[in-house]
This record gives structure tokens, C-alpha cells and sequence, in this order.
């Protein structure tokens, strides 16, 4: 049952084979085995799931189910949920209880879905290992010694060890393809404006998107349906028909034109990397791809660009945790200053911290055209090289990471180097642009590696398709992690 | 490029993040590493390019102006560090 797609989940529920309440069991009974080891959720609430798959039971036995009626998913604790703690990995909302839902999670409710628990992430979703959350550093299923990535760390490892059917993350420069690369699972950050924010913990809102995460492209496409749609509380939702994400699933890749960038194939890759995604592209070949070399020249910008837009945006979202209304307050102060000043000290983590007096730094007087306005800038000219791209070609492809799974501690200390390795998603965000990751291999420590899968504005139905049919073909992402009694 | 210990002891206080002198130091070091990293887009010439706030060239919606939520004060002033008598409580600061 652990290893069943969403679709085989969704039929034996359907004819009885299980119950939600027993499916939810089983997998609440895996969390609590697995958890003291992996750390991936942080927050889970037995007798709240099982009330909603209690209640999917309900609706399956009088036939009003959809696709993932009674479906556990776990959702990132960065999605308000009504009355669960929503920590969004900080000491600043430890004890901070939802009173609302997010726009995501009233969309699973709507479709019956179980709420799994919230997973671990790194604090407001800054970091790419997982280290920076409050509530300690997930460990990747594949090597316990080894992050599994982040920010969406937590959604990923619990995917990958089978203690979920699927989960939610969300992606600002890569927070859901790298962690979905480095575990060894498919996830799948839609064109901006696609999942509303509202709810969602803001981070950076320019650059913010949702997405699925889960074992294979078909699962992603049946989430996806479930989690888009116009939502008018988010300013930036884009209104747009309601798609069916698994419309093109089947359709062969006959004629296909991929786009390889020569900049994602540069220095700094990991020849594991590099290998696997070339075998990876072979494999496309054979199912009627054609290659087209392209060029993004002005992407090895996003990095820098990305490190003043984002902090930038982000020390203005944060500014609202002042001990005020909600969240952390510090125990002692003299005066209204002092307050926010050690309760904000004390709330917000050392790389918080850091990103806020970054954006504090960049939009401050007599710097603001240097950096902010230069960034907003050449981030024009990258989506521009993106555009010019898409003329020749329907997909782009390379690593999504690359490096493999790097090890705890690693690179905790080295902010630069941390930030690097972000380096083949950030421009996507930057974009606005769709993009998603497959597992296509393993390195010689048998630590997953990830193709990345740009799309068009909107394609993601092509993209799910183009990774739909790889996986039919391939079988990497049906291994999972040894001793985890699989 | 560097930036001094004053430097980052402005921006901590624009931020509203108390630091004392050693992590004061520790920042300015990580800082100066990161604006490095910053550095390499000044060298690009952006004349005549429009800036892009967004991702998507989209106009903001405009919506009727009518009331979409009920008042919910209590239950949102119920996690608020201080409050009492629907007011939230912060130290004094008119004498």
C-alpha cells in the first residue's frame, strides 16, 4: 500500500480494499516509527486526521468522492491550517495556532483530502539544506549523514520514506525541485500566479508559488488539479479556466524539441550529474526528442540577482513579526523599541536575520538604484533569455541541483556556498516560469539525482506529460530508500 | 566589498534586530562575502531596460468595495502575546 500511486490509492478506497481511517493509520503509525529518526514533520494531530478520514470515508461510501477523497497528504507547515500549529519553521511562531486556512489547504479539504500532519522546512523557507529550521535539521531518507534538501526538506524526506502519500511545498528559488532532486522524488513549482498565496507564509512575494510534491508526474498532475485555481484574496492569482493537468499524460513525445542551455552543463557540475542527465536525454532521444543546444546567457546572474531581490522583499514581508499582534514576544524589555528589537533578535534564526539585514541593507537610502533597481533589471533580461529560448525549443533540460545530497554541516557556515547551489533553479522563479524535477539516477553513494524540466508560461501539462512518459520507461522513481522496512 | 562594523550596526537597527559586538563582526564578515557575491551584476549594462517587479506583466485587479469578512477580533486577539479589552497591550510610549 506504502508504494501505491495516488490513482491505485484512490481505487482501492473506492472498492474497499481500505479505509481512509485505516490508510491514515498506517501511515500516522510509519510517521511515529520514522520520525525520531528523520525529523521531517513537526507538527502532527492523530485525532484531527482521522476525524477528516472518518468523514472521506463517509463521502466514499456514498459515492461523492473526487480523485483524493481520503488521500493522506502532508502539508508544509509553512500553509496556515485552522487550528494547527503553523510554525513555518521558527522559534517567532512556535506557538502559533492558524485561526485560518490556507487557500492550498481549503482546497484539499474541499476534495476530501486527509491532513497528514505539517512538515519540517527551514525557517521562513531560507536555506536549501534544512538546517536553518528551529525544530533541527531533516535527515535525508537515502544517507542519514546527508541533508535532504530545502526548503521544502521536511515534504520531500516524508515522500521519499512512504510516511505520506504525497505533500505540498512551496518554491521561491528552489525550495521545492532541489529538495525533490536531492530525495529522490517528482515535484513540480507551476507558473506564478497559478496556486494562490493567500495563507501561505510570505517570504519573498514576487517569487513565491506552491506546488505538489510526490513519487511520480502522474500523482503531481492529480494534486495540481486540486491545488490551482483563482483565488480573489491573493492579488496576484492569475484568473484563468480551471485545467485538467492529466489531459496530455499519455500523448507520445514524438517531435519534441528539447532545449539543453550550455550554461547548466558548465563548471561546478558533479560528473554523476552530468552523466545521469546525459543518459536521461539519450532516453527522450529515444522516444522521438530531438536536441537543441540553446543558451541562457545572462542565468549565472541569477544567484546575485535572486540574493537582492529576494532579502529585499523579504525584510519588508517580515517586518509585520514584532511581537505585537501574534508570534513571539521577547520576556524582557525596557521600552516599545527594546521590544521589537530582542523579540525579533530572539524569534528569527541566524539566517533570517541575515536576509533581512540584506534587504534592509539594499533598499536603504543612496543604495536603492545600485541594487534593487540593477536587479529588477537584469531579472528582465533573464526572463527575456528564456523567451528568446521557447522560440526554438518546447522544454528545457539539465541537472536541478549540481551536486548530489551534500552532508550535514557541510556547508551550514558558508552562506556563498549554500547559496550556489541553488544555481540551476533560481532563474526560473525569477521568471515566473514552470519547472519541475524527476529523479534520473544515482550517484556512486546511490544518492539521488534530479532532471530539471523548464516549461513555457502554462505548460504544465506538457511538462507533466514529458515526465509522465519518461517514467513509463524508466524506473528510478519507484526505488526507494533502503532500511526503512520497505 | 567590505563594509564596517557601523555599517552593519545601522542596518541592525533599521531592521530592529538587537546585536551585540560579537555578532556584529560575524555579520559584517558573512555580509561582506555575500554583497561579493552581489557585486557580480554591477558590471552588466542595463541602459534602457525596464525594471521587472513581477513575474507576470498582469495589471492589478480592482474589486468592489464591499465586506468580504466578518469581525473576528477575538478569536485573532486570542494569540496575541497581550491584549486586553480588545486592545493589544505594548509598553507605554506617550507619557
Amino acid at each position: 500500500m506504502l508504494n501505491s500511486s495516488l490513482a491505485q490509492l484512490g481505487t482501492a478506497l473506492r472498492t474497499k480494499k481500505i479505509s481512509s481511517v485505516e490508510l491514515t493509520q498506517l501511515y500516522l503509525d510509519r510517521i511515529a516509527a520514522l520520525n525520531p529518526s528523520l525529523n521531517a514533520f513537526i507538527t502532527t494531530n492523530p485525532e484531527f486526521s482521522l476525524k477528516q478520514a472518518r468523514a472521506a470515508d463517509e463521502l466514499l461510501s456514498n459515492g461523492k468522492e473526487q480523485n483524493l477523497t481520503g488521500i493522506p497528504v502532508a502539508q508544509k507547515d509553512i500553509f496556515c491550517a485552522k487550528g494547527w500549529r503553523t510554525s513555518c519553521g521558527s522559534k517567532m511562531l512556535e506557538n502559533f495556532i492558524a485561526p485560518y486556512d490556507a487557500h492550498v489547504i481549503e482546497q484539499f479539504n474541499n476534495a476530501g483530502a486527509v491532513n497528514l500532519g505539517k512538515t519540517n522546512m527551514d525557517e521562513f523557507a531560507m536555506g536549501s539544506s534544512n538546517e536553518t529550521s528551529y525544530f533541527g535539521a531533516v535527515k535525508n531518507p537515502w544517507d542519514l549523514n546527508t541533508v535532504p534538501g530545502g526548503s521544502s526538506g521536511g515534504s520531500a524526506a516524508a515522500v521519499a520514506a512512504r510516511m505520506c502519500a504525497a505533500s505540498t511545498g512551496t518554491d521561491t528559488g528552489g525550495s521545492i525541485r532541489q529538495p525533490a532532486s536531492l530525495c529522490g522524488i517528482s515535484g513540480i513549482k507551476p507558473t506564478y500566479g497559478t496556486v494562490s498565496r493567500y495563507g501561505m507564509i510570505a517570504f519573498a512575494s514576487s517569487l513565491d508559488q506552491a506546488g505538489p510534491m510526490a513519487r511520480s508526474a502522474e500523482d503531481l498532475a492529480l494534486l495540481l488539479n486540486v491545488m490551482t485555481g483563482f483565488d480573489e484574496r491573493d492579488s496576484t492569482s492569475l484568473q484563468r479556466d480551471k485545467e485538467n493537468y492529466t489531459r496530455d499524460l499519455i500523448k507520445p513525445l514524438n517531435g519534441l524539441r528539447i532545449g539543453l542551455p550550455k550554461e547548466f552543463f558548465a563548471e561546478g557540475l558533479s560528473n554523476d550529474v552530468a552523466e545521469c542527465v546525459s543518459t536521461a536525454i539519450a532516453e527522450y532521444k529515444k522516444l522521438g526528442a530531438t536536441i537543441v543546444d540553446i543558451s541562457l546567457p545572462n542565468s549565472k546572474l541569477s544567484v546575485p540577482v535572486y540574493y537582492v531581490l529576494a532579502p529585499a522583499e523579504a525584510s519588508s514581508n517580515l517586518s509585520r513579526y514584532d511581537g505585537v499582534r501574534y508570534g513571539y514576544r521577547a520576556p524582557e524589555y525596557s521600552d516599545l523599541a527594546d521590544m521589537y528589537e530582542k523579540t525579533r533578535a530572539q524569534g528569527f534564526g541566524a539566517e533570517v536575520k541575515r536576509r533581512i539585514m540584506i534587504g534592509t541593507y539594499v533598499l536603504s537610502h543612496g543604495y536603492y538604484d545600485a541594487y534593487y533597481l540593477q536587479a529588477q533589471k537584469i531579472r528582465r533580461l533573464i526572463a527575456q533569455d528564456f523567451s528568446e529560448a521557447f522560440k526554438q525549443c518546447d522544454v528545457i533540460m539539465g541537472p536541478t541541483s549540481p551536486s548530489t545530497a551534500f552532508n550535514l554541516g557541510e556547508k551550514d557556515n558558508d552562506p556563498v556556498q549554500m547559496y550556489l547551489s541553488d544555481i540551476h533553479t533560481i532563474a526560473v522563479n525569477l521568471a515566473g516560469l514552470p519547472g519541475m524535477s524527476i529523479p534520473c539516477g544515482f550517484d556512486h553513494n546511490k544518492r539521488p539525482v534530479g532532471l530539471q524540466i523548464i516549461g513555457n508560461y502554462f505548460a504544465e501539462a506538457q511538462m507533466l506529460n514529458v515526465a509522465h512518459q519518461y517514467q513509463q520507461v524508466t524506473d528510478s522513481h519507484n526505488h526507494a530508500p533502503q532500511n526503512l522496512g520497505l | 566589498m567590505s563594509l564596517s562594523n557601523l555599517d552593519v550596526q545601522k542596518v541592525a537597527l533599521l531592521a530592529r534586530l538587537a546585536m551585540n559586538e560579537a555578532e556584529i563582526a560575524d555579520a559584517r564578515i558573512q555580509l561582506s562575502g555575500i554583497f561579493d557575491l552581489i557585486a557580480e551584476m554591477q558590471a552588466v549594462d542595463t541602459r534602457n531596460i525596464t525594471p521587472m517587479s513581477h513575474a507576470q506583466d498582469v495589471c492589478q485587479r480592482l474589486r468592489e468595495d464591499k465586506v468580504t469578512s466578518s469581525d473576528q477580533r477575538e478569536l485573532f486577539q486570542s494569540i496575541s502575546p497581550q491584549a486586553e479589552a480588545g486592545l493589544y497591550l505594548v509598553p507605554q510610549v506617550i507619557e
